[in-house]
């Protein structure tokens, strides 16, 4: 028994058509993708959830330690996640300086960090902080979701997660920002 | 010339990585005292994504972050908590990009769909063959 000629069945000729396009259509997604790849921030899922209690030593010499949670005051303020070893948090500082000279109170954490580092951070770019604690292993920035420096959420006077803000604060997100906190009140 | 000698020196420069001083946290590299404790930490980390690096399980990475993300995995594990009960803590906070294990859901859907519904066509493709050698 000889084996069957494919020769007598005629083919579709569109099915040569179908590996061709199968190839342009993943040499699309694949250039597609470098030339837009997209937003790499990995967004906190905690908006909407209250900001987890702790209690943080002093981020620099001489300040209170620092208890996250509710404001003392009751009303919407700023938690800024930075760290004096992070570059574009240098570049934030001016603008945090604004903000606080517009009357928003801002709190921080410093990561993975220093008193005497901060310190000397704060001396040199200027102290736009009410309250600051350190977090030496990122507990407190694992909890909230947070993924680097610098970042910076909107607590409001409840104590619940509002907006986070990935990245540096450039002048031009400071209106999104302050609109955010007076939606919090 | 002045500007090539800035240009070159520029591109010589490695980009400054903005690292902590600090030393690692307690845990980040040390494996925990029990063997079964720490092949359980390790198995979940080999599974966790490292938020930073995007690439890497937070065992393979060498960031600050995924550091502290060991250190965070070993002393729960250690203080008795259960590896998935670790990931789901996670997941509330960072959502399914954090872990490599995708959880079935509407949209992850077609991704665990995709490989049945391949195998059942090439089932079917070959059932033809089959039938086709078997009546010549």
């Amino acid at each position: 028994m000889s084996a069957p000629s494919e020769t007598g069945r005629t083919a579709k000729p569109w099915v040569l058509w179908v590996p061709l396009t199968l190839f342009v259509l993943f040499f699309a997604m694949a250039a597609v993708k470098l030339v837009w790849p997209g937003n790499t921030n990995i967004d906190s899922q905690m908006i909407g959830k209250p900001l987890p209690r702790m209690l943080l030593p002093p981020g620099v010499a001489g300040r209170a330690p620092f208890q996250t949670g509710a404001a003392p005051d009751g009303k919407p303020r700023l938690l800024n996640v930075f760290a004096s070893w992070c570059i574009p948090c240098i570049a934030e500082a001016p603008v945090l300086m604004e903000m606080k000279r517009q009357g928003i109170k801002i709190d921080a954490v410093a990561i993975r960090d220093r008193p005497e580092d901060v310190a000397t951070f704060l001396g040199r770019w200027g102290d736009p902080y009410e309250r600051i604690g350190s977090d030496v292993d990122a507990s407190l920035q694992l909890a909230i979701g947070s993924s680097g420096v610098p970042e910076t959420f909107v607590i409001d006077g409840k104590g619940v997660i509002r907006l986070q803000h990935i990245g540096d604060i450039r002048p031009e997100d400071m209106a999104d920002i302050v609109k955010a906190l007076e939606d919090a009140r | 010339m002045k500007l090539l000698v800035a240009a070159v020196a520029l591109a010589a420069a490695a980009p400054l990585l903005a690292q902590s001083t600090l030393p690692a946290a307690e845990y980040a590299n040390t494996q925990l005292p029990d063997p079964k404790q720490e092949a359980k930490a390790r198995a979940l980390m080999e599974t966790l994504r490292c938020l930073v690096c995007q690439g890497q399980s937070i065992a393979d990475s060498n960031a600050d972050m995924a550091g502290d993300m060991r250190a965070l995995v070993r002393k729960r594990i250690a203080a008795g908590e259960d590896p998935e009960s670790i990931r789901h803590w996670l997941v509330e906070r960072y959502g399914d990009w954090v872990t490599y294990e995708p959880p079935l859901s509407v949209r992850t859907g077609p991704l665990w769909a995709l490989p049945i519904l391949l195998l059942g066509a090439g089932l079917v493709l070959a059932r033809g063959r089959f039938k086709r050698k078997a009546k010549s």
